[in-house]
C-alpha cells in the first residue's frame, strides 16, 4: 500500500468537520513552530502574523476551490477563466461601494453600503458567467477552457483600459480606475470595527503577549473568511445533495443518458456555471480586495491555475477535498516556502546576486553559495514545486486526496455487493 | 449566379447562421470605415460620427508590416502547438514557456559569443545585462548561432519534458494531459526565472534601418525575422509534402490506433512532432525577441493565448492554417489600433479567437487537416 493510500485511509476514518478543522489546526501549528523557531522574543507577534496571513490565503483559495469544484468536479465544466469572474465580482463591489467623494486622484463610486456591494458583485459575476456560458457550453471541454481563459483576459484588459477609468452615466461619475485600480469600502473594515468595538478586551489581552493590532485584525479577517467558507460549504452541500445536484452528477457521468431521461442539461449547466461564478466573484472581493483596493494586476490568469492546483491536490468532486486541497496548497506549497526562505539564513554566507556566481562556488567544492542562492530565491522555486506536484498528482494520484469520494449520481449504490474472492460465502 | 439566387442565398445565410451574418456585417462596416478613413472623409449621421476620420496610407502600411512580423513569429510558434494538438490530442499550455526557454537559450548563446573578448564578465553576459544591443548587421555570426541554439535547445527541452511528463500518460484523457501541461508551464517558467531572474532585459535593437518604397521603414532585425520565418515555413511545407513523415502525421491525427496497425511507428512520429514543433517554437521566440528587443521570463506565457488564437483561427491540426492564422491574428492585433484605443487591441485578438471557436470551431479554412 502506498503512502498516499494509507494517508487516504486515515483521512477516511475521520468525520469531515473534524478532518477540516484538524487540517487547518495542523497548518496553524506548523506556522506557530516556525514563528517560535525564528522569532526569538517576538515570537507571539510573528506567529499571529503568519497564522493570520495563512488563514486569509486558505479561506480565499477554499472559496475559489469550492466554486470550481461545483463547476468542474460536479458538472465537468472546465472553466479556466476564474480570474476574470473574480475581477467582475471585485470590480462591481468596488464601483458600488467606493465613496462618492474620494481622496484626490482616486475614482469616485456610488457610495452604497458594503452588503449591497457584495450582493451586487455576486449577481454581476453570475450574470456575466451566464452570458459567457450561454454560447460556450456547446463546446468540447478543452475548447471551453480556451474560451474562458480568453474571456478572462478580455475582462482584465477592459478594466485595465483607461477609457473606463472614470466615466459618467446620467450625471453620476464612477469608473474602474484603469491600471491604477480603485479603492473602496472593504470587508476588512468589518474586522477592524469588530476589534475596535466589541473586541477591545481581546486586543488588550493580545497586546499583553505582544501581538500587534494589525496582525490581530488580519487574523480576525482570516477567521471571518473561514466562516464564509463554512457557509459556502453548507450551501454547496445542500445544492449537491438535492435533486438538482443529482442531475449535475448525472451530467458528469453521462450527459447523453441524462438528456434522454428528459433533463434539459444545458439549463442545468448554465445554472451551475452561474452559481460557481457568483461564488468566484465573492472570493474576488473578499480575498483579492481585502485591503480595500483592487487593480487589474491582481486578476492575471495565473491565479486561476493556482485554484486548479488546489482543487486537484484536494481531489475534484469532493467539497471537503476542495477545502483540504486549498489549505494544503496555500499553507504548505504557497506560503510556507516563502516564509522559510525569508527566515532561514546560512550563517554568514551571503546569497550571490546571480546564478553564475552561485554555481562558481561549486568549482571550489563550496556548495554554500548555490544553497544560499536557492534559499533566497525560494519564492520563485515554490512555483516549480507547485508545477511538479501538479504533474505528479495527475500522473499517479489523479483523484487527489479525497477525489475517490466522488459521489455517485444514484441515491443508492449500484456497485456489486462486496463478497469474498468469489464462490460460496456461507460455508 | 443570378441576383435573385444570390439574394436567396444571402437570406438563407441570415436565417441559418445569424452569427456569421453579424460577423459579415461588422467586417463590412469596418472595411467601409477604413476606406473612408483612408480617403480622409467623415460621414455623419444624426449628428454623430458614423464612420471615417483620417489615416494615412503610410501609417496603415507600417501597421500592416508590424502585424505581419509578429504574425509570422506567432505562426511559426503555432505550428508546434497545432501539431501536438492534433497528434497527441491535447491543448498544450506549456507551449508558450517552450518559446521562452528556446529564446533564452538562443540569446544567452548569442550574447556570450558576441561578448567574448570585449572584457565583459561572463556572469553579466549570461544574465543578458551587459547592456549590449545585438543586431543582425553588426553581429551576424552570434545572431545566427543564437538562432541555431534556440532551435536545438528548445528541442532538447521538449524531448525531456515529453519523456518525464507526457510519455507516461499517453493513453490518458486530454483534460489530464492539459492539466499536466499547466504543471509543466509553471515549472518551466519559474525555473527560467530562477536562473535568469524576473527582470526584463534589452538585448537587441535594429542596426540598420531601410526605407522601402519611401513609405515602409524596416530594420535589419525585422528583415531577418521575415526571411527566416518564411524560409522555415517553406521548409516545413517541403518536409511534409515530400517525405513520408507528413503522411504518417496525417494518419496519426486521423486515427492513432489505425495508424499503428498500418505499421506507422507512432512513438517515433510523436517524437518527430515534438522535435519539429519545439524547434520552431524556440526559433519563433528567438526571432520575436530579435524584433521586439526585450526578453523576460514570462513573455512566452503572455504570448500563449495569441498562439492559441492563431492555431484555432487557422483550424487545429492544420499546419498551413497555423501559419495563416498567425499572420491573421498578428494583423488583427496590430490593425485593431485603427478602430480601438491602444489598451484594447489585444482584447480584439482574443475576441476573434472566441468568435471563431463559437461560430466555426474547425477554423476559418474549414478544418482541412493538411499536416
Amino acid at each position: 500500500m502506498s503512502t498516499v493510500d494509507s494517508v487516504r485511509n486515515r483521512l477516511d476514518t475521520l468525520p469531515d468537520v473534524g478532518l477540516v478543522i484538524g487540517f487547518i489546526a495542523s497548518i496553524w501549528a506548523v506556522m506557530l513552530v516556525l514563528a517560535i523557531a525564528v522569532g526569538g522574543a517576538n515570537w507571539a507577534n510573528l506567529a499571529a502574523g503568519f497564522i493570520g496571513s495563512v488563514t486569509v490565503l486558505m479561506g480565499g483559495y477554499a472559496i475559489l476551490a469550492l466554486a470550481l469544484n461545483l463547476q468542474w468536479g460536479y458538472t465537468g465544466l472546465f472553466n479556466i477563466g476564474i480570474a476574470g469572474f473574480m475581477a467582475v465580482g471585485a470590480y462591481t463591489t468596488a464601483v458600488l461601494t467606493a465613496p462618492t467623494d474620494p481622496a484626490a486622484g482616486a475614482v469616485p463610486g456610488l457610495g452604497l453600503p458594503l452588503w449591497v456591494g457584495l450582493i451586487g458583485g455576486m449577481v454581476m459575476a453570475a450574470i456575466i458567467g451566464g452570458l459567457a456560458a450561454l454560447p460556450a457550453l456547446r463546446l468540447k471541454a478543452d475548447y471551453l477552457a480556451i474560451v474562458t481563459v480568453a474571456f478572462s483576459e478580455i475582462i482584465r484588459l477592459v478594466v485595465n483600459w483607461n477609457g473606463l477609468a472614470e466615466v459618467s452615466l446620467f450625471g453620476v461619475p464612477f469608473g474602474t480606475g484603469g491600471a491604477t485600480g480603485i479603492s473602496f469600502k472593504s470587508a476588512n473594515e468589518v474586522a477592524s470595527t469588530f476589534i475596535n468595538g466589541v473586541g477591545q478586551p481581546i486586543v488588550a489581552a493580545a497586546e499583553g503577549v505582544g501581538v500587534s493590532g494589525p496582525n490581530l485584525a488580519n487574523l480576525t479577517y482570516g477567521i471571518l473568511l473561514l466562516l464564509v467558507v463554512a457557509a459556502s460549504y453548507w450551501v454547496l452541500a445542500r445544492i449537491t445533495n438535492s435533486p438538482f445536484g443529482r442531475v449535475l452528477k448525472a451530467i458528469r457521468e453521462d450527459e447523453t443518458v441524462t438528456q434522454s431521461l428528459g433533463k434539459d442539461t444545458r439549463r442545468f449547466k448554465i445554472k451551475t456555471f452561474m452559481i460557481g461564478c457568483a461564488l468566484m466573484g465573492l472570493a474576488g472581493v473578499l480575498f483579492r480586495g481585502q485591503a480595500g483596493y483592487v487593480s487589474p494586476q491582481q486578476f492575471r490568469p495565473t491565479i486561476t491555475f493556482y485554484v486548479f492546483a488546489a482543487l486537484i491536490i484536494g481531489g475534484s468532486g469532493s467539497n471537503t477535498g476542495s477545502i483540504i486541497g486549498a489549505a494544503t496548497f496555500s499553507g504548505l506549497l504557497f506560503y510556507l516556502p516563502a516564509r522559510l526562505g525569508e527566515n532561514v539564513s546560512l550563517g554568514g554566507t551571503r546569497a550571490p546576486g546571480n546564478i553564475i556566481d552561485a554555481v562558481a562556488g561549486l568549482g571550489s567544492l563550496d556548495p554554500l553559495p548555490l544553497l544560499a542562492y536557492t534559499i533566497s530565491n525560494i519564492s520563485t522555486l515554490r512555483f516549480v514545486l507547485i508545477g511538479v506536484v501538479l504533474i505528479y498528482i495527475i500522473q499517479n494520484q489523479p483523484d487527489g486526496l479525497l477525489g475517490h469520494r466522488n459521489e455517485p449520481a444514484t441515491s443508492v449504490s449500484l456497485d456489486r455487493p462486496q463478497s469474498g474472492s468469489g464462490g460460496e460465502t456461507d460455508e | 449566379m443570378g441576383i435573385a439566387e444570390f439574394a436567396r442565398d444571402g437570406r438563407v445565410v441570415m436565417g441559418d447562421r445569424p452569427g456569421a451574418a453579424v460577423v459579415a456585417a461588422v467586417s463590412g462596416f469596418l472595411l467601409l470605415d477604413l476606406v473612408a478613413k483612408l480617403a480622409g472623409t467623415t460621414v455623419f449621421f444624426l449628428g454623430t460620427r458614423l464612420l471615417g476620420g483620417s489615416l494615412t496610407v503610410g501609417s496603415l502600411l507600417s501597421m500592416v508590416v508590424d502585424g505581419l512580423l509578429v504574425g509570422l513569429a506567432v505562426g511559426l510558434a503555432g505550428i508546434g502547438l497545432s501539431m501536438t494538438y492534433s497528434i497527441l490530442d491535447f491543448a498544450n499550455f506549456a507551449h508558450g514557456d517552450t518559446v521562452t526557454a528556446g529564446a533564452f537559450l538562443g540569446w544567452v548563446a548569442a550574447y556570450i559569443t558576441a561578448g567574448l573578448g570585449t572584457g565583459a564578465p561572463i556572469s553579466e553576459l549570461f544574465m543578458l545585462n551587459s547592456g549590449r544591443q545585438l543586431s543582425t548587421v553588426s553581429t551576424f555570426l552570434p545572431v545566427l548561432l543564437g538562432l541555431v541554439v534556440a532551435g536545438i535547445g528548445s528541442v532538447a527541452v521538449v524531448l525531456l519534458v515529453d519523456r518525464l511528463t507526457y510519455r507516461p500518460m499517453r493513453n490518458t484523457d486530454n483534460i489530464s494531459l492539459l492539466i499536466a501541461s499547466i504543471g509543466v508551464a509553471l515549472a518551466l517558467r519559474y525555473l527560467i526565472a530562477f536562473v535568469f531572474g524576473t527582470q526584463t532585459s534589452g538585448v537587441a535593437s535594429g542596426g540598420l534601418r531601410v526605407t522601402l518604397f519611401s513609405m515602409i521603414s524596416i530594420t535589419d532585425n525585422e528583415i531577418t525575422l521575415l526571411v527566416v520565418s518564411v524560409l522555415l515555413m517553406l521548409g516545413v511545407h517541403l518536409l511534409l509534402q515530400r517525405t513520408k513523415l507528413g503522411k504518417a502525421m496525417r494518419a496519426m491525427a486521423d486515427n492513432e490506433d489505425l495508424a499503428r496497425v498500418t505499421g506507422i511507428p507512432t512513438e517515433r512520429v510523436i517524437r518527430l512532432t515534438w522535435i519539429l514543433g519545439g524547434g520552431l517554437a524556440g526559433i519563433g521566440g528567438y526571432l520575436l525577441v530579435l524584433e521586439s528587443g526585450t526578453i523576460s521570463f514570462n513573455f512566452g506565457w503572455i504570448l500563449l493565448l495569441l498562439i492559441f488564437a492563431a492555431v484555432i483561427v487557422g483550424g487545429i491540426g492544420s499546419i498551413y492554417g497555423a501559419m495563416a492564422g498567425g499572420i491573421l491574428i498578428g494583423l488583427v492585433d496590430s490593425l485593431a489600433l485603427i478602430w480601438l484605443p491602444s489598451g484594447l487591441t489585444r482584447a480584439s485578438a482574443f475576441l476573434v479567437l472566441i468568435v471563431v471557436l463559437l461560430l466555426r470551431p474547425s477554423g476559418i479554412f474549414g478544418g482541412v487537416s493538411t499536416a
